[in-house]
């Protein structure tokens, strides 16, 4: 039984899976010299990172039922926090950059909880849709609505950590045969694992299905569901915040009118994944799958040459197309079930 | 013309892998109300559904006025005069009764509703219940659930329905609800509809049917005059064997009080209430819905807050701010509404079995996948939980073994206090014997059972000790030795009539 499990789980996941192997076939098809070479595949990578970062966060707040709205702009006042700092502190100690823009971020999401569970405010689309205001507000006051370019300020190492690559590979005439693998990447992937074993192995993650699948139940059951609620915006934040900081490397500039897509990718990455607005539902390799999906999708059209609206045509319906997929995939799946049962 | 107004011949009905109905023949005369029941899985409601044409039968014939018909879908069911009033309510709480008598079926004038016209409908179809005094203009939420279920029923009448199923009529009712119910239903047969009443109580079928059919495994067993049948015979006929105790009552040796409460104010709810449950023994807490018995237990648990008043837990004052608190203080609380408030229904049964206690379940920040494992399996063991594995998502257990994982999850807390609300609820006569049994083994460990049932029968055959509440005041506390332990004492009681 237990294997027949992990074998549909596998076929879920496959899903999604076959979907970004599709995509990519196609592109290497109409664009063989341009899209699968080693360097656009790293490339892609770098791309997602930063979405990737913002969709773990987002998750968790999707599991419990609920969204966070407020992580474009959250991840945009981080990297202007940072930008300020440099700039007008003269900081440059990279650890210390790096966990003050942290702890902004961290602390803005800590207030989306609070608000959601202390005022009892009815959705945390108001919450964090309010807050979404409050910190791009914050971000254009501090900055002066003016960009601050982080090149030749003193923070390379920083900068290492969006724009840098490892296992970097030049041969004796000086070509590149191997761009390296981005720092940012490894950095989702070290960040992924660890949410892997947070949601599935231990006791707090366990709690964020349970609040989102029946918060009442849990609180009858002794879980702090507020806790645990508040704990799951400040992590949103947290992840927001890291996102911050690679951008530094990644866009080497902070300027607080960047950003505006990134919650509608996040919440595009983790949905396309697996997760549902709906809650209890979701899986960190799911949300990764997602992520790519989109950076694909992005790079691919950027290559042929298609602007940026066309872009936005094309996301808006493959959104629209895989949350349809899974839709169907899970009536299949009911139905499945019924059988078996009845 | 027929002697029946609806029938069923020969209907067989099968599922991948399992026969639902077979061979199932039943038939209801015009005027009658008749009685339908069976265990959880008897095939009621697959008879219900091919009625009400959400299933179509491979098999067999079904006939409306000794006219053979096939239904397609719902609507042409509701259109040959068969309505069914489903257990649960399919009421929008935010809409005027009005528009809710008349879903799906709005009566119009040109391009606009004739609101008019069907204020005037729906109010004459619930003066024609006995409910005149229901304003059809106000929102449904407003209206208590025995109210809610008069515009299911409106609905029904409006549609000069024929046949009207009553799926569990009367499971989330109070004694006085169901009372009006029951006038309602015979004010019905009167006017020559036809009643298919389904439901788990003996005794309302009873009292209110001329005949009543018994199912077991999709099949037809017995169809008798209400005359002919005594209550044995009918359980008998369900569960095909026969049981000898439906209340296998066993007693523990009675301890200390471990849980009492003093002077407990909420305003508007509760007002001092004091009450004292002893460890090894059953605590019955009786009364008509709204008496404020589960109110009580809510507040003790620290799930509602109090105004005012004491918690004693095995002598010692505590405060229970939450329920975390009240966990804590080993005290286990079942709730009424198992699927509302008791498990995440989304999740497997493994998570809904250390729902209440993930710490005593970790090492450190990280469950403990081997010890879940074991004592998963003991749980399903002891509590013989029917489910294919610890990985199946709890929302396709029946309701007697997704109960039973509640169990488990007290249990798995090593709770002391163990708190029942209405815990046999919905659930079959077999399953219920085995919820006995889990009470009396916890009774006989030495544990403290509160068990809050709005079922006489129940209180009376299972309790050590009863508490009688009304209007959120404790009436009556009456030991199971004492002259007063009787039906007619508990429901003076719970009327407000004074005991000597």
């Amino acid at each position: 039984m237990k294997k027949n499990s992990s074998a549909k789980e596998l076929l879920q996941k496959l899903g999604t899976l076959l979907a970004l192997i599709i995509l990519i076939a196609i592109f290497c098809i109409t664009m063989p010299d341009k899209f699968p070479k080693i360097g656009n595949v790293m490339n892609i990578l770098k791309q997602a990172s930063i979405n990737c970062l913002i969709a773990s966060g987002m998750l968790c707040a999707l599991i419990t039922a609920g969204i966070d709205l407020s992580v474009g702009s959250n991840c945009v006042l981080c990297t202007c926090t940072i930008g300020v700092l440099v700039q007008n502190f003269g900081l440059t100690n990279p650890v210390l950059l790096a966990i003050c823009g942290l702890a902004v971020s961290t602390l803005a999401g800590f207030i989306n909880g609070t608000l959601l569970t202390r005022l009892d405010l009815p959705h945390p689309f108001v919450s964090t849709m309010g807050m979404k205001n409050i910190l791009w507000g914050l971000a254009l006051v501090i900055t002066g609505s003016k960009s601050i370019g982080f090149t030749g300020a003193g923070v390379d190492s920083l900068m290492w950590l969006g724009g840098g690559s490892i296992g970097r590979m030049i041969d004796a005439s000086g070509k590149v045969t191997f761009p390296g693998i981005p720092v940012s990447f490894i950095l989702v992937i070290i960040v992924f694992c660890i949410f892997d074993v947070f949601l599935k192995k231990t006791a707090l993650g366990r709690q964020i299905y349970c609040c989102g699948g029946n918060p009442e139940a849990a609180r009858l059951s002794g879980i702090p569901s507020k806790n645990v609620l508040t704990f799951v915006y400040a992590l949103s934040g947290f992840m927001a915040g890291m996102a911050g900081v690679v951008s530094v490397g990644r866009l080497a500039s902070a300027n607080g009118n960047a950003g505006t897509t990134y919650d509608n990718d996040a919440i595009a990455a983790c949905i396309v994944g697996g997760a549902s607005f709906t809650g209890g539902k979701g899986t960190i390799w799911g949300t990764l799958i997602g992520a790519m999906i989109m950076a694909v999708i992005r790079n691919g059209l950027n290559l042929m040459g298609a602007s940026n609206d066309v872009q936005y045509i094309v996301i808006g319906a493959v959104i629209i197309l895989a949350v349809t997929i899974d839709v169907v995939r899970n009536k299949m799946e009911a139905k499945a079930r019924k059988m078996a049962a009845a | 013309m027929s002697e029946y107004v609806v029938e069923l011949k020969n209907i067989t009905k099968r599922f991948p892998g399992v026969v639902a109905l077979k061979n199932m023949s039943i038939g209801i005369r015009p005027g009658e109300i008749h009685g339908l029941i069976g265990e959880n899985g008897a095939g009621k409601s697959t008879l219900i559904k091919v009625l009400t044409g959400v299933h179509n039968p491979e098999e067999g014939d079904i006939f409306v006025d000794g006219k053979k018909v096939v239904f397609r879908n719902p609507v042409q069911s509701r259109e040959a005069g068969i309505a069914c009033v489903y257990q649960e309510l399919n009421i929008v709480k935010q809409l005027p009764v009005t528009d809710n008598v008349f879903m799906g079926r709005a009566v119009k004038k040109g391009l606009l509703l004739d609101y008019p016209r069907m204020h005037q409908e729906a109010a004459e179809a619930l003066a024609s219940l006995g409910h005149p005094e229901i304003d059809v203009k106000m929102e449904c939420g407003k209206l208590g659930t025995g109210l809610q279920q008069m515009v299911e029923i409106a609905k029904a009448v409006s549609l000069d329905a024929k046949l009207i199923i009553m799926d569990e009529p009367t499971s989330s009712l109070g004694k006085e609800e169901i009372a009006q119910l029951m006038e309602t239903v015979r004010g019905l047969k009167a006017k020559g509809v036809a009643i298919l009443f389904v439901s788990h109580k003996l005794e309302e079928l009873f009292e209110l049917c001329d005949r009543v059919t018994v199912m077991r495994d999709g099949e037809h067993i017995i169809t008798k005059d209400v005359g002919d049948l005594t209550e044995d015979s009918l359980i008998t006929a369900m569960v095909g064997r026969t049981l000898d105790n439906l209340y296998p009552k066993e007693f523990g040796v009675k301890g200390d009080v471990w849980l009492e409460g003093r002077n407990l104010n909420e305003a508007g709810v509760l007002h001092d209430v004091s009450f004292k449950a002893h460890a090894g023994q059953i605590t019955g807490f009786a009364g008509l819905v709204g008496a404020g018995r589960t109110e009580t237990m809510r507040a003790v648990f620290g799930a509602d807050r109090l105004d005012s008043g004491e918690v004693y837990v095995k002598g010692e004052k505590v405060t229970i701010r939450n329920p975390k608190d009240a966990i804590k203080r080993k005290i286990a609380f079942l709730t009424e509404d198992r699927k509302g408030q008791g498990l995440v229904l989304s999740l497997d049964v493994r998570t809904n079995l250390i729902l209440a206690n993930m710490k005593g379940f970790s090492n450190g920040p990280f469950l403990d996948k081997a010890r879940i494992e074991k004592s998963g399996q003991e749980n399903v063991q002891a509590l013989k939980i029917k489910t294919p594995s610890l990985d199946e998502v709890t929302a396709q257990l029946s309701g007697g073994n997704q109960q039973k994982v509640v169990i488990g999850k007290w249990v798995n807390i090593d709770a002391d206090i163990f708190i029942f609300d209405e815990p046999t609820r919905g659930i079959d006569v077999g399953a219920k014997i085995e919820v006995y049994r889990v009470m009396n083994d916890l009774v006989k460990a030495g544990k403290c059972v509160i068990m809050v049932s709005s079922e006489l029968p129940e209180i009376l055959a299972m309790s050590d000790h009863v508490v009688v509440m009304r209007g959120g005041r404790v009436m009556a506390d009456i030991d199971r030795d004492t002259k007063h332990f009787n039906s007619e004492d508990i429901m003076k009681a719970a009327w407000g009539g004074e005991l000597d």
